[in-house]
């Protein structure tokens, strides 16, 4: 069974199978207000160098005091990865020369980071589960940003994101396909949304993710790996894997052997180039950061911070389909935000669960996708949702007019109830009333009942005339019955 | 109390008192010391001299003082090692590479002394980023030791790396002065000029401000010319300071207050294993000298054993470039300091700037540095080195179980001429021999001027108390003090 | 352990310091002598000795995450040999 699951990832190739092996470096931003060694701001997007204290500048005699708060937060994410908190870390000092990094080194963690073994479950189509190990979270700085498109002979340097704090999160090789990797990370972002550490914004870089990938015929031991650094989007990673393992079994098929390097994704052309820079082999010299003392953290503390979490997307799910009885697909998706679990949660408070999720996916996650909002910004609450599915439960009114009823709320806003009571659009569930539009549809139509009574499967057809003469609103199970009586159509079964 | 005719003959502590009781104003002696600077040129003790910042900030202590709110330190002039960053005043560190930078901030420590109504007289000259033991690899030349041997002319090192404060005092050119200590920096110097100088505990004064050398071994610190002044200076210096993750919160005592209480009852140890081969007669016999004082006041002389004294200085020279080349890192040429001209992209810039900007020692110790924490051989020099950190600082520990302080040469002898060492390193770096194991286990320590050779050159002797027990060691140096009464001082050849 | 001229020449480079071709020799000399004189640390037995992390008996000080500082690129980047607009500029830097 395994096996086969295994075999439905490989990659044919010319000459047989391949498996690919991912592993991911995501670097994730703390969601704080200053920094993590100075109180300058980081917040994005100011005026060049307007974010920048002389620690960030790295002018002579600065130095680094460490932000409580990023500290928390690298735990409050280790313990949502089910981690071992090291209540012992060290940062060291990464030394390189470049203009982003103002001190020539990166204040990292190398031997001894806050956060060691955790791990994530993915949950895949088909009901599949993939764990993916987590090696270790370090808490490191940003670097500047450098802009190259000014001038022709010059680069501008602007260091506002220069000592941001980062996560650093490493996973095992433990992902197999494009499908995992894009899985990982929506899932590692979803627990970071949860846990509010990091606001998950690829768009503005609080999230990028570099990606190891290496193929190697099943069964052996893993290939040369090449590193695609800073790929920005879901839809980039399955793009660069999937480019990036072709690309390395044309190499291998053709006789060639794989040189480790670190490429980057072109999302325009879709593919991963080598990044040939004209730096000498890296040498980064880690040593432990003289200004700063080793982290040392109470347990009492990381107690009260587990204490503080929040339930996550797994435990979520659990319940949801524990309580709700909503089948693993369905409170995949649902969990997979905390607001549109939130929505959910108020959504299916008092109405049937199973209803209240396909109302959730299939009208309002279809209205918003449609529209390109979020469930935070949808234009109608949860409340006005349960009030519309509460009023279809009630037989008040019909599947169809419920939709409508969504329609007039999510373009024009109001009240449900009133809404319906306004424009009449209360189910007709008078039998008389209904038998009137059955004798009409039938008397006016004689060739018709003549092919229904040959032919009982098209019944359907005098139904949606007799909704169409109530205007939508007849109950369609009293219109169904009537029907079925008068045209003499035996009961099924 | 009478006034001298000359008011630079003043210690700190007297200047300090005359000014609270008006019988003089801080504009007539700094004016005193700013004239006595410019007399003293051909000292090269100062790189910069802010005569104007000088005049105003006396005016503005005279002002208090004659409201009476004047502060511990008002109207005192001071020169300041050119390693502490000053606002809007050129801060260099002796280094070409920050020939033209103007701090938009001030250090902690120099600010601590502006609040307490202290007045700058200037910068004082250092070997560069304080890296030397005679001030010889200052981008600005050497400054000059004051003191000649008898009957010669010749110019000789005022110690390193603070040698422009040390000559400053030395001379009479200010009350007292800032220093630093990585490794000796503030004693060795202090010693060769007959001065005090004293490393407080790392931790005891902020860093944040002071141009880095090694972060785990830098201390800011007082030289002057009585023990009292350094109590009294020290007393203002050190802070607590939340920009400085290794300050420490530990009370500040009335260092002033207790240097009077002498030795009585105090466990003085002798550490055997700073007797060594091929020291001057003269430097052991000062020491047996300093012991047989202390137990004439009462002290009980033990002799203890470090045993790991010898590695002290090798492994020093691992840590502190190593920490050096990281430092260092950041004088890049991008966002101050100097700048190559032509330089053709990125790397070229670094370089050249970096080339350019740095001289001999300071690219000799970046590279050591560079080498000892590279790929394959961190482990067997920097985490070796800071093995044996580990066991310097655990023969201190037992040394102290036996002892409340420890009494040690300052130096292994006299300053010595310039040029004399400038062409061999390990025989500069050897100068520290007898200073470095304090600063690798983060402990105070004082040089005391106790005599003169028979050259007629000063030696001090070196108190190395517990962590944060300054006021021990200045209690037990104002004791050295007091027995040496050396009162000698240089012929002012350098006058003009 | 000794350095050559290779060794010096790559160690120049990782410190981006332009070491002209006749310093080099020289170079490997001083650098020899020192790391000849550090070579006694290997008599010393460090079996089971921790590596000093910090002579400082106190625990790593944190702040409260306040922004206080910033806001003064004027002052940032004052000292700069060439500047534009509150940018550090560079030569062209070639990614």
């Amino acid at each position: 069974m395994a096996a086969s699951k295994a075999a439905s990832k490989y990659i044919e190739g010319s000459t047989g199978p391949w498996e690919i092996v991912i592993g991911m470096e995501v670097h994730a931003q703390v969601s704080s207000n200053a920094k993590l060694f100075s109180g300058a701001s980081a917040e994005f997007g100011a005026e060049p160098n307007a974010h920048v204290s002389f620690v960030d500048a790295a002018m002579p005699g600065m130095l680094p005091v460490i932000n409580r708060f990023c500290v928390e937060q690298a735990v409050r994410t280790g313990l949502g990865l089910k981690a071992k908190i090291n209540l012992e870390s060290v940062f060291d000092r990464k030394n390189y020369f470049y203009p982003d990094q103002p001190s020539g080194y990166q204040i990292s963690q190398y031997k001894y980071p806050v956060v060691g073994e955790g791990e994530v479950m993915l949950d895949l189509a088909g009901g599949e589960t993939v764990r993916v190990g987590i090696e270790r979270l370090h808490l490191e700085q940003d670097a500047g940003k450098s802009l190259h498109d000014q001038s022709a002979d010059y680069s501008f340097v602007d260091l506002n994101r220069a000592g941001v704090a980062l996560m650093e999160i490493v996973t095992r090789p433990d992902m197999r396909s494009a499908d995992e990797a894009a899985a990982f990370l929506r899932k590692l972002r979803a627990i970071v949304r949860y846990l509010g550490t990091c606001d998950g914004n690829m768009d503005e870089g609080s999230m990028r993710a570099d990606v190891n990938v290496s193929v190697r015929r099943p069964g052996e031991g893993l290939g040369t790996r090449c590193e695609i650094k800073n790929v920005n989007s879901m839809r980039f990673v399955s793009h660069a894997v999937e480019f990036e393992a072709r690309r390395q079994i044309d190499i291998l098929e053709a006789g060639g052997t794989i040189r480790q390097e670190t490429r980057q994704f072109d999302s325009r052309a879709g593919e991963t180039r080598s990044m040939r820079s004209k730096e000498d082999a890296h040498d980064y010299r880690y040593f432990p950061d003289p200004d700063l003392l080793p982290l040392v953290l109470d347990q009492a503390w990381v107690t009260e911070i587990e204490r503080s979490l929040p339930e996550l997307p797994d435990a979520k799910k659990d319940r949801f389909m524990r309580d709700y009885g909503l089948s693993p697909y369905d409170a995949g998706v649902i969990v997979a935000e905390r607001e549109l679990a939130d929505y959910f949660e108020a959504l299916a408070a008092d109405v049937e669960p199973k209803a209240a999720a396909n109302w959730l996916n299939n009208e309002v996650l279809g209205r918003l996708n449609r529209d390109g909002r979020t469930i935070a910004d949808s234009p109608v609450d949860a409340g006005a949702n349960n009030r519309i599915l509460k009023m279809m439960a009630a037989g008040t009114i019909s599947g169809k007019i419920a939709k409508d009823v969504l329609d007039i709320i999510w373009s024009d806003g109001g009240d449900p109830e009133e809404i319906v009571k306004a424009r009449g659009l209360t189910q007709v569930t008078d039998t008389s009333a209904i038998e009137k539009a059955v004798e009409a549809v039938i008397a006016a139509n004689p060739a018709k009942v003549e092919e229904v009574k040959a032919k009982p499967k098209l019944a359907g057809w005098f139904v949606g005339q007799v909704m169409k003469a109530t205007g939508g609103k007849a109950n369609p199970q009293a219109v169904n019955a009537i029907l079925k009586t008068r045209l003499g159509i035996p009961e099924e079964g | 109390m009478p006034l001298p005719a000359n008011p630079a003959e003043l210690t700190l502590a007297d200047a300090r008192d005359a000014l609270r009781a008006r019988a003089i104003s801080s504009v007539e002696l700094t004016r005193t010391f700013l004239s006595a600077i410019e007399g003293a040129r051909g000292l090269n003790a100062f790189i910069t001299e802010t005569p104007e910042r000088a005049l105003a900030m006396a005016e503005d202590a005279d002002a208090r003082l004659a409201n009476g709110d004047g502060r511990p330190l008002e109207g005192v002039p001071l020169a300041i090692k050119d390693l502490f960053c000053t606002r809007g005043v050129r801060t260099t560190a002796g280094s070409r590479i920050l020939d033209n930078f103007v701090p938009p901030y001030e250090s902690t420590v120099t600010q601590n002394l502006w609040n307490a109504g202290a007045v700058m007289l200037g910068k004082t000259n250092l070997d560069e980023f304080a890296m030397g033991s005679s001030n010889e690899t200052s981008f600005y030349k050497s400054a000059i030791n004051p003191w000649r041997a008898k009957g010669s002319n010749q110019d000789l090192v005022p110690g390193g790396s603070s040698g422009g404060s040390a000559a400053a005092v030395s001379a009479h050119l200010c009350l007292a002065a800032t220093g630093t200590d990585t490794g000796g920096s503030i004693r060795q110097p202090a010693a060769v000029t007959g001065i005090v100088g004293l490393k407080p505990t790392y931790g005891r004064c902020s860093r944040w401000g002071i141009v880095a050398f090694a972060s785990s071994l830098d201390q800011a610190g007082p030289m002057t010319r009585t023990v009292r002044d350094a109590a009294i200076m020290l007393q203002q210096m050190a802070s607590v300071d939340a920009k400085d993750s290794t300050s420490v919160d530990v009370p500040v005592p009335d260092y002033e207050a207790g240097i009077d209480a002498g030795v009585k009852g105090l466990r003085i140890g002798i550490p055997k294993e700073y007797r060594i081969d091929g020291a001057p007669p003269e430097i052991n016999a000062l020491w047996a000298k300093g012991a047989e004082w202390l137990k004439a006041q009462g002290a009980e002389i033990v002799e203890v054993s470090l045993p790991h004294t010898k590695y002290a200085l090798p492994a020093y020279y691992i840590v502190a470039p190593a920490e050096a080349s990281s430092n260092l890192a950041r004088y890049d040429g991008v966002r101050y300091g100097h700048r190559a001209s032509n330089a053709s992209d990125i790397i070229d810039l670094y370089e050249k700037s970096r080339a350019e900007g740095f001289g001999a020692e300071v690219q000799r110790r970046v590279l050591i540095g560079t080498y000892v924490l590279s790929a394959g051989y961190y482990d067997a020099y920097y985490t070796r080195a800071q093995k044996i950190r580990t066991l310097i600082a655990q023969d201190f520990a037992r040394a102290f179980e036996q002892c409340d302080a420890l009494l040690t040469p300052a130096t292994p002898g006299p300053a010595f001429a310039i040029g004399e060492k400038s062409n061999d390193p390990v025989s500069m770096y050897l100068n520290d021999v007898f200073t470095v194991t304090v600063n690798l286990a983060g402990l105070p320590g004082i040089s005391v001027p106790a005599g003169l050779t028979a050259d007629g050159l000063p030696l001090g002797l070196q108190i190395i108390g517990k962590a944060f027990d300054e006021a021990t060691v200045l209690r037990t140096g104002h004791a050295i003090e007091q027995a040496a009464g050396f009162t000698a001082r240089p012929a002012m050849w350098w006058a003009s | 352990m000794s350095v050559d001229k290779d060794t010096v020449r790559r160690i120049a480079k990782l410190a981006r310091i332009a070491l002209e071709e006749e310093r080099v020799e020289p170079m490997v000399q001083e650098l020899n002598g020192i790391l000849a004189w550090v070579e006694q640390l290997e008599e010393v037995d460090v079996e089971g000795v921790a590596p000093l992390t910090s002579v400082v008996a106190q625990k790593l000080k944190m702040r409260d995450d306040v922004v206080t500082d910033g806001g003064d690129a004027d002052a940032v980047t004052a000292n700069a040999p060439l500047g534009e607009d509150h940018f550090f500029v560079v030569p062209k830097v070639v990614e």
